[in-house]
């Protein structure tokens, strides 16, 4: 069933590691290349595996996995240069990753200690959003902005299958078909939109409703970096060049819950999990480089020691980070502070301070 | 200074903000050629640009939702909402992403959103067209709303709503857009300060405060009035700046508001609450509201019965009086 949905979509390393050719598509990495984005990949599911066990400690309230959907995040965020700008959803671990987040401002939002986390200007890559579906319209707001700007950049948006439900990806189609915005849309196609499978609500495949916005649509084997990395480079280089907008949706499995609130042993199936298990895409480009001699065992086992560094870092950084005093809750909501939240800000440390005057007494 | 109608005042104010600033980019449905559907927009299409007075897709939340990209690039969208009753589509991104992005981001993505919204009745129109939904942006942290009331104030405040880097919900009084007044045209207003009431008529007996289209209702109401008046217009309605209110109900001991929107929940009883706690002991009535009931906004036939007119506002001062 798995290999009928793929039938149509794009292809360059199958899930045994072998490389195979297409015909519109094809991408040359230097190994260098090949091993930093192996190396990305395993860096960003210790990331995930990491958080995951640190929610089930109590340590963050909550973690959406990006399990599954490493080379859908991590081949697109390396076609992209560092002046594109890059609209997340809050599951994209890999591409904040890429994009250089650091580890704990990815957390600190699950921590629950800031409802954002980093500098989106600097990074050049949005601030999760939750609402579903609201940043694709933020995309091609900022793709219009670009266009003014006549700037040589590029805008990609993430958005999952289940989105594509939403007025504001549809409006978003509609945008950028209209003023052919320099925007690559990248549906990371997981298959599951919490319990909802994705053919629930989608009857034609993704990729086609492109079609009828007026732009073209392309699906790309999701597990397959180096499918995702030709196939987004392409949209890029198009968006860039006034080609306009390009649907891209990669065909993926979320391996993991939709949250860590969320128990899918309800509603999927373990042999579905065991299909896609051998679909890894992380196995799958390790096979490719060690069978092509373009990687070796200690250059595995460099990279594992990287993970482990990395795991204790995220495990002792979390730990660390506390919550902000109370009343910067008042900071930042507006430029200037009203007098009404000046006074309410006033308000709350003066009954905080109220019990600690009563403590010393 | 120029008689000018606040329709004509709000396009001469767009045209300024937009030869200060080339940031400043429009967007809404029909506001290019066309102009607007009431021309507030007219002819800025034509001397500005496709590419600066852009005609959107019939879709509101794209409209919204596209104003906070081109404010994440550095532009200053000023967006319009053709009228109140189609504001709905675009409220996720209002309160969810246009109020929030500032407080997100730490301070480091500011907002200077401005959505422009003709709202209010008074026109005989159909459904969904004669709506006041102030309260929901009043009540939505991060946002600044602003109404004017008069020609002068809407060149002036359509300006320093733009200039301003927080989001601004700018509520035009649409019964009033042909309302004539004196403009300075002359005057570099930019800088100056929209987010507070104005005192409009002085008197000593009773208190009214109102703002947007009721300005002129209660104005009228006091002239006719056999006691002596004193008018307030809020004009900002979010920060809310009851300064000049209190300081006056210190002096009546009795305050009317007046809005069109519904009573429950509405901005007269935020005014209420706050004037009861500054000034208890100089009250000598209740706060009392003149307001739209509490039901869907009524068919045309019936809208008059519905806004409160220059009686409803005389019968409200009258009985704060004879408390």
């Amino acid at each position: 069933m798995v290999d009928a949905l793929l039938g149509s979509a794009v292809q360059l390393l199958t899930p045994e590691g072998e490389r195979v050719e297409h015909p519109d598509f094809d991408i040359t990495l230097t190994d260098a290349e090949l091993r930093s984005l192996y190396r990305d990949m395993v860096l960003v599911r210790r990331l995930d595996a990491e958080a995951t066990a640190l929610q089930r400690q109590g340590e963050i309230g909550l973690w959406a996995s990006s399990l599954g959907q490493e080379a859908a995040q991590v081949g697109s965020a390396h076609s992209l240069r560092s002046s594109d700008y890059a609209f997340p959803t809050y599951r994209d671990h890999g591409v904040s990753w890429c994009r250089g987040v650091q580890p704990m401002e990815i957390l600190a939002m699950f921590r629950g200690i800031t409802n954002g986390g980093w500098d989106p200007i600097a990074r050049r890559c949005s601030l999760y959003t939750i609402v579903i579906g609201n940043q694709v319209l933020h995309a091609a707001g900022y793709a219009m902005g670009v266009q003014l700007d006549g700037a040589d950049e590029a805008v990609i948006v993430y958005f999952g299958d289940g989105a594509t439900d939403e007025g504001d990806v549809n409006e978003a189609f509609v945008l950028g078909a209209d003023y052919q915005l320099p925007l690559v849309y990248f549906c990371e196609n997981n298959q599951w939109a919490i319990s909802s499978p994705r053919d629930r609500f989608n009857r034609a495949p993704l990729y086609q409703r492109a079609a009828g916005f007026g732009f073209p649509g392309v699906r790309v084997d999701g597990n397959d970096i180096l499918a995702v990395m030709a196939v987004t480079r392409m949209a890029l280089d198009r968006a860039r060049s006034g080609g306009g907008p390009t649907l891209v949706e990669a065909f993926t499995y979320r391996m993991g819950a939709h949250t860590t609130s969320d128990d899918p042993t309800r509603y999927r199936h373990a042999e579905d999990l065991e299909i896609w298990r051998l679909r890894d895409p992380i196995e799958r480009l390790k096979v490719y480089l060690a069978r092509n001699g373009m990687a070796d065992r200690s250059y595995f086992d460099q990279v594992d020691h990287e993970a482990a560094d990395l795991a204790v870092l995220v495990r002792d950084g979390v730990r660390a980070m506390a919550a902000p005093a109370p009343e910067t809750m008042f900071d930042h909501v507006y430029v200037d502070p009203t007098a009404e939240l000046v006074a309410q800000r006033a308000g709350l440390i003066a009954y905080e301070e109220s019990f600690a005057e009563g403590l010393t007494a | 200074m120029t008689e000018l109608t606040i329709a004509k005042a709000l396009n001469a104010g767009l045209r300024r903000a937009m030869e200060h600033d080339s940031r400043v980019v429009l967007m809404g449905e029909d506001i290019g050629r066309l102009g607007g559907v009431f021309r507030i927009t007219d002819g800025l299409q034509k001397d500005f640009g496709e590419h600066r007075v852009i005609d959107s897709p019939l879709a509101e939340s794209a409209i919204v939702g596209a104003a906070v990209g081109l404010a994440m690039r550095g532009y200053r969208p000023v967006v319009e909402i053709q009228f109140d009753g189609f504001v709905y589509p675009a409220f996720d991104q209002i309160v969810s992403q246009v109020a929030k992005t500032l407080r997100r981001s730490e301070g480091a993505v500011r907002m200077p959103v401005v959505i422009r919204i003709p709202y209010g009745g008074g026109i005989g129109a159909v459904e969904h067209h004669s709506e006041s939904p102030e309260a929901y942006f009043v009540h939505t942290a991060g946002l600044r709303v602003l109404t004017p009331s008069d020609p002068g104030a809407a060149y002036r405040t359509i300006q320093q709503a733009i200039a301003c880097d927080d989001p601004v919900v700018y509520l035009e009084p649409k019964r009033r857009y042909w309302d004539k007044g004196e403009v300075d045209l002359a005057a570099d207003v930019r800088s100056g300060d929209p987010w507070c009431s104005r005192l409009l008529r002085e008197g000593t007996d009773v208190t009214v405060a109102c703002y947007g289209p009721m300005v002129r209702t209660c104005l009228e109401a006091a002239s006719a009035a056999d006691v002596s008046v004193e008018v307030i217009d809020l004009q900002s309605l979010s920060p809310l700046d009851l300064d000049p209110v209190a300081a006056s109900v210190e002096r009546t001991g009795h305050l009317v508001v007046v809005h069109e929107a519904s009573k429950t929940g509405g901005l007269g009883a935020e005014v209420a609450a706050r004037i009861t706690e500054r000034c208890f002991y100089s009250l000598e009535a209740p706060v009392l509201r003149v307001t739209g009931y509490d039901v869907p906004y009524p068919a045309s036939r019936l809208e008059e019965h519905f806004l409160p007119d220059l009686d409803r506002v005389l019968d409200a001062v009258d009985r704060s009086l004879a408390w």
